[in-house]
């Protein structure tokens, strides 16, 4: 397909995913109820499942799905580590962490409190994570990164569950948030994410180029005229905003970052650049649709779309590592 | 350092070359274990001191010190040994197979997978007693014979296979959580805390069921594995000294499997004893090969003092030990990586 269609057909895609997302659930309405809701709404109970649970959980659909499409992205094409990914690698646990410190430690309840504790634990994460994997001369890079991702991501992730286990008032506003869900949001938390996710897309985008000369080696990167630090610390603070801001918003989620790229570069071939814009549009195509199975699996409960992302997404890690080799 | 001691008994028919260091360090580790059990034995929730404890186990305690000792404490003291052991046999058998320091039951998603079994048993087939560790351990194979035919012809010694088991891992434990909220009125954030393994409430009747287990697998699993450290000679000396390889690796992956799965169907997936146990056996008793025995004692030891942590550090809320062994362990396997050169 050409780039152009490509994103033509993503775009679409992303309109009836979000649509659905709407319409679809414990309660059906039709796209035209849905309309008038938005638009001409006057106040019934109808009304409010729309405006106030339907909105806001497809709005964060959309911003999570883009920001861990998009990171997933760029940490492949940064580490040349096909198995990358913010959850695998330990970075969502670590801004899991923040937000249960916060919470619990200080009784930060307002969501823009939250992302800060969430942007600083991703970004301490990602710099444990990246010197405990460093590259070795002896290689193995792949797998040592990996495990060191999934290591520190267990200590942090255990340290979250004792906190929510040790403070269970505490997290009653947020019950599903710690299996990563996207059940209840209110506009708060949409507004408190929406610009650091904003701006992280800005900025991995800019980056694209840099990122698309990096994949090529160092050296080729570097005489392509690519400052590497300048590159990496950029892109990791573009990471740590779009994974700190998504999992303050809907808890900790792995595997969708490393789907959304693979998904991509098997549709559209392995350029960085067009994978970060595409991974971008089908990040949301995949976590509402996710979040959409969620709703139905389980009834009469719903299952929280971090632990439906998990699996589908161990699944495609699978296949990705069968067809390397 | 590696003293060898020729042993003869019975006037020769049974002797056998023994390791100084081995033996000395198996008995330092059993003496640990032992301590550790009795310091997790007193009860200051209930008011049982170390000292009202002694006198419980030397026969002169009050109706109530007897009760809270020996019905409440000791089969939950003994358990965390037994299985603390199993799951340290359970990883040097792994370690051993795959050669690799990762490639340990909970690393690669078989706890997760034997558990898939637990909670299938009870929750969707009403089964109980006997047959859930048998489910668990069925479950458990099949997970393994799943990983291992996805890993290919690089089989056991690959990272592939580790990578695959992390996913494994990661599939089953949704599944779990999946299986935990369809049948139980559990909301989200219980559900999240389900699949960490725990012995809060272990009673003697799961000890006897797990004992039981054990009694069968230990002497069946020795037997099995202990000419398997003769592989890190490498394939060929192996083979050269006429050992079947891949008949007796899968025997002793299977046994292996077996042994976690036991522990998975009483107590959950309790994460990283598997792991570190051999390792940290290796660094007291010395030799390349994860040591067995050795293996088996660290593990008690470890999740025995894990346990003990779990109860004191936030009592009166006990945290399940798995949540304790996680970050211990997860810290344990980041410093192995870091030092990697």
């Amino acid at each position: 397909m050409s780039p152009g269609r490509t994103i033509g057909a993503l775009l679409a895609a992303v309109v009836v995913a979000t649509v659905a997302s709407l319409c679809l659930g414990g309660r059906v309405f039709s796209p035209v109820e849905v309309g008038q809701a938005l638009w001409s709404g006057d106040g019934s109970s109808h009304d409010q499942v729309i405006r106030d649970l339907r909105v806001p959980r497809t709005i964060v659909g959309l911003l999570v799905g883009a920001a861990l499409g998009l990171s997933g992205a760029l940490m492949q094409g940064l580490t040349r580590n096909p198995l990358a990914d913010p959850g695998i690698l330990g970075v969502n646990a670590g801004a899991a962490l923040g937000v249960a410190l916060a919470i619990t430690q200080w009784g930060i309840v307002r969501p823009g409190g939250q992302v800060w504790f969430a942007l600083a634990g991703a970004a301490l994460t990602t710099l444990v994570v990246a010197v405990i994997g460093r590259p070795r001369r002896s290689g193995g890079d792949v797998v040592t990164l990996t495990l060191s991702g999934v290591a520190v991501g267990a200590v942090l992730t255990g340290i979250t569950s004792g906190l929510v286990l040790l403070h269970p008032r505490a997290f009653d506003s947020m019950r599903s948030w710690n299996a990563g869900s996207l059940a209840v949001v209110g506009y708060d938390r949409v507004l408190a994410v929406a610009p650091f996710v904003v701006a992280g897309i800005v900025l991995a985008l800019v980056l694209g180029r840099s990122i698309n000369a990096l994949a090529l080696g160092d050296d080729t990167a570097q005489a392509l005229g690519v400052r590497l630090v300048r590159t990496r610390v950029l892109a990791l603070v573009a990471v740590t905003l779009l994974c700190g801001a998504a999992t303050a918003a809907a808890g900790p989620i792995v595997f969708v970052g490393l789907m959304v790229p693979h998904i991509v570069a098997a549709l559209i071939g392995p350029d960085h650049r067009r994978v970060m814009v595409c991974s971008l549009l089908a990040g949301p195509i995949l976590l509402l649709g996710c979040d959409l199975l969620g709703r139905y699996v389980a009834q009469p409960r719903e299952l929280p779309v971090g632990v439906v992302a998990a699996a589908v997404g161990a699944v495609l890690l699978a296949v990705v590592i069968r067809r390397r080799s | 350092m590696s003293r060898v001691v020729a042993v003869r008994l019975l006037g020769g028919r049974i002797s056998g070359r023994v390791r100084v260091r081995g033996v000395l360090g198996v008995l330092v580790l059993l003496g640990v274990a032992l301590a550790v059990g009795v310091a997790s034995l007193p009860s200051p929730d209930a008011g049982v001191s170390l000292g009202e404890t002694v006198d419980v186990l030397a026969g002169r305690g009050t109706r109530i010190t007897e009760l809270v000792v020996l019905e409440w404490r000791l089969p939950r003291v003994l358990t965390a040994l037994l299985f603390g052991a199993m799951m340290g046999l359970s990883g040097a058998i792994f370690q051993v197979v795959t050669r690799n320091a990762l490639g340990s039951p909970d690393v690669i998603g078989f706890s997760s997978g034997a558990y898939t079994g637990v909670l299938v048993a009870l929750l969707v087939l009403d089964l109980s007693g006997p047959a859930v560790p048998v489910a668990a351990t069925l479950s458990g194979l099949l997970t393994a014979g799943v990983v291992l035919g996805l890993a290919g012809h690089e089989g056991l010694r690959g990272a592939r296979f580790i990578i695959l088991g992390i996913a494994a891992g990661a599939l089953l434990s949704s599944v779990n959580t999946w299986l935990v909220l369809r049948a139980t009125a559990e909301e989200g954030l219980q559900a999240s805390q389900w699949g960490v393994g725990t012995l809060n409430g272990i009673t003697w009747a799961d000890l006897r069921l797990t004992a039981g287990c054990a009694l069968v697998l230990l002497p069946a699993v020795m037997a099995v594995a202990r000419p398997l450290a003769l592989h890190e000679l490498g394939d060929d000396v192996a083979t050269a000294l006429g050992l079947r390889l891949r008949s007796r690796r899968l025997l002793a992956v299977g046994a292996g499997v077996a042994l976690t799965a036991v522990t998975a169907a009483v107590a959950g997936p309790i994460a990283f004893v598997a792991l570190a146990a051999p390792q940290l056996a290796r660094r007291v008793v010395g030799g390349s090969p994860p040591a067995l025995v050795a293996s088996a004692a660290m593990g008690a030891v470890l999740l025995a003092a894990s346990d003990l942590v779990a109860q004191r550090v936030f009592a009166p809320t006990a945290l399940p030990v798995g949540m304790v062994t996680v970050v211990l362990g997860g810290c344990y396997l980041a410093w192995l990586l870091y030092r990697r050169g």
